[in-house]
């Protein structure tokens, strides 16, 4: 074996896959887009033709799209600030002790993020029953109405957020209790001597230093919650008339239900570009940030 | 450190033990959809459909769990998924001897390509799902483990998180096995390996939690039922919810228990997982 070879051979296979599977499909996706692929393409190539940007327009034209499109912008718009405050204060209030039992309840916030999705869907779908599920019989015990979870076209879409924000929180949690214990104590210290006050501690010293990972926290949580797929797919299949259809979820009905490969694409091809966009813009925000 | 021993510290302050308390509250609450999918999926269906409902069964019975087997072919999914756990991990092979090839290699392009490898970090899995099925369509690997598994098999991430670690290792005692005449893979093997037990504990462990869970990829890639993973047979359950909610929730056990399994057991490597990451 060449010596000069050796490295290659060791980042070879692992590289290979990557950009087949990371990089290739952005430039297929785009090629794909522009054709009109469907099931028949699929089997023979021979059938797909070149349409220009026909998709893009007929795209931009399709009402389910824009449907799709602000759904998402809603789920984000109510679950990014949900996940990144509610998870910032949980893990501040675990940092308080490093006591055993503030150890063993960090393991309950943490236990929905790594739990298969169809599964826990599954549960909240029953929980969510408008017959028989139990958040209904909670309401009746306070003489409250039933409520139509999963069928009511508006209650729907704040539905399937509640149980991602319930999903998301762990996983930021545990980066945030991370980035607290990066904290410096003297710091803390400093300011109790002084006679600063908890909540002053938290506000003026502890959140400041955690800018990095709130920022971090923040910027994957938009990325997820336009990638929202999981909840919406599994507790709703989209309905009911697309009300709790996402961008993903669109893109797979057209996709993988249609078969209108080269109309996904474009698809693809709009929230590749709206995701690239936004992660400059926050990147951008974040640049001005550090200058100051 | 620890603020709630007894007696010789000072007891911990009332606004630690409202926190405690609120923080308590959360965590029943968070967890209280497990405790539900738990008891209900040994309901017999009467009490499963009962109103009001019970979280307590009241004749616990184990028959959908046998159901699951016998008329439902899990026992084949379960099956195809340990098959992808394992295929995963043999990509984590790859992975360190790319994240091993990054930390101890200097050759031309070098910089290039793991900047490659941290971009594909950066690209959202639903842009790559169309294409990448019709890559795999085009390999003609659809309906075969093979397929379901190749997109899996690597991460950008897990690469980035193996060579940070790897570039710990001190180069001496890679000099040292050269000297001695130990050839390119075996120090890979029985030198770099070894040496790297922590991060490879974690990796492991999020590979099994990730080829355990994973569901959209498969759901795409396998049509043919002999080829479904268990999260493929659960999200197919959905369309019984109005008739049978306790089957549902014993497919929905039969998912959880085992990673919560693994999460109890490895949890401080889950855990380190993400704080090795260097998200600080």
């Amino acid at each position: 074996m060449k010596p000069r070879l050796v490295p290659y051979l060791f980042i070879g296979p692992a590289l290979l896959l990557l950009v087949t599977f990371g990089v290739l499909p952005i430039a297929v996706a785009l090629i794909v887009s522009f054709t009109d692929m469907n099931l028949a393409g699929l089997g023979d190539w021979s059938r797909i033709q070149f349409i220009g940007t026909d998709n893009y327009t007929k795209l931009f034209a399709d009402r389910a799209f824009w449907g799709a499109l602000s759904n998402t912008g809603l789920f984000a718009a109510i679950g990014v600030p949900s996940v990144v405050i509610a998870s910032l204060l949980i893990a501040i209030g675990l940092n308080r002790s490093q006591g055993r039992f503030f150890r063993a309840l960090r393991s309950f916030y943490f236990v929905p993020a790594i739990t298969a999705i169809v599964a826990i869907s599954l549960v909240w779908g029953y929980l969510f029953n408008a017959q028989f599920g139990l958040f209904n019989y909670l309401l009746s015990l306070v003489h409250l109405p039933p409520v139509a979870w999963l069928s009511d076209p508006l209650i729907v879409k704040f539905s399937v957020v509640w149980v991602a924000v319930w999903r998301g929180l762990g996983l930021n949690v545990i980066i945030f209790l991370a980035a607290l214990q990066g904290v410096p104590k003297e710091y803390l210290e400093a300011a109790a001597i002084d006679g600063a006050s908890e909540w002053r501690r938290i506000v003026s010293i502890e959140i400041p230093l955690l800018r990095f990972a709130i920022f971090f926290v923040t910027i994957t949580t938009v990325i997820a919650w336009l990638q929202f797929f999981d909840e919406p797919f599994v507790l709703t299949k989209g309905g009911p008339l697309g009300a709790s259809t996402s961008i993903s979820l669109f893109l797979y009905q057209k996709g993988f239900s249609a078969s209108q490969f080269g109309y996904a694409s474009a698809g693809s091809v709009v929230l590749f570009v709206i995701i690239a966009a936004i992660t400059l813009f926050q990147l951008r925000l974040r640049r001005a940030d550090a200058d100051y | 450190m620890p603020t709630t021993e007894p007696g010789r510290r000072r007891r911990p302050r009332a606004s630690t033990v409202i926190v405690g308390a609120l923080l308590t509250v959360g965590a029943l609450v968070t967890a209280f959809p497990f405790l539900w999918m738990l008891f209900a999926s040994v309901k017999p269906r009467g009490e499963s459909v009962a109103y009001p409902p019970h979280l307590i069964p009241s004749e616990p019975t184990f028959e959908f769990f046998a159901q699951l087997f016998n008329e439902l072919d899990f026992g084949r999914y379960l099956v195809n998924t340990l098959a992808i756990v394992a295929i995963c991990m043999l990509g984590l092979l790859l992975m360190a001897a790319a994240g091993y090839g990054f930390a101890k290699f200097t050759f031309p392009g070098r910089d290039a390509l793991f900047f490659l490898v941290l971009a594909t970090m950066m690209i959202p899995g639903q842009v790559t799902m169309i294409p990448s099925f019709l890559i795999i369509n085009g390999l003609n690997l659809t309906n075969t483990l093979i397929g379901i598994s190749l997109p899996m098999l690597v991460s950008g991430f897990a690469v980035f998180l193996f060579r940070q670690f790897m570039a710990t290792i001190p180069t001496e005692v890679l000099e040292a096995a050269r000297m001695d005449g130990a050839g390119e893979w075996r120090i890979f093997f029985s030198i770099v390996l070894p040496m790297s037990g922590p991060i490879l504990a974690v990796q492991v462990v999020l590979t099994f939690i990730a080829g355990w869970n994973s569901f959209l990829w498969p759901l795409i890639i396998a049509n043919d039922q002999k080829l479904y993973t268990l999260s493929v047979g659960v999200s197919l359950l959905n369309q019984q919810i109005a008739t049978n909610p306790s089957l549902q929730m014993a497919a929905s056990t039969l998912m959880v228990v085992p990673i919560l399994i693994v999460f109890v057991v490895f949890q401080r490597y889950v855990v380190q997982g993400f704080t090795l990451s260097g998200l600080k």
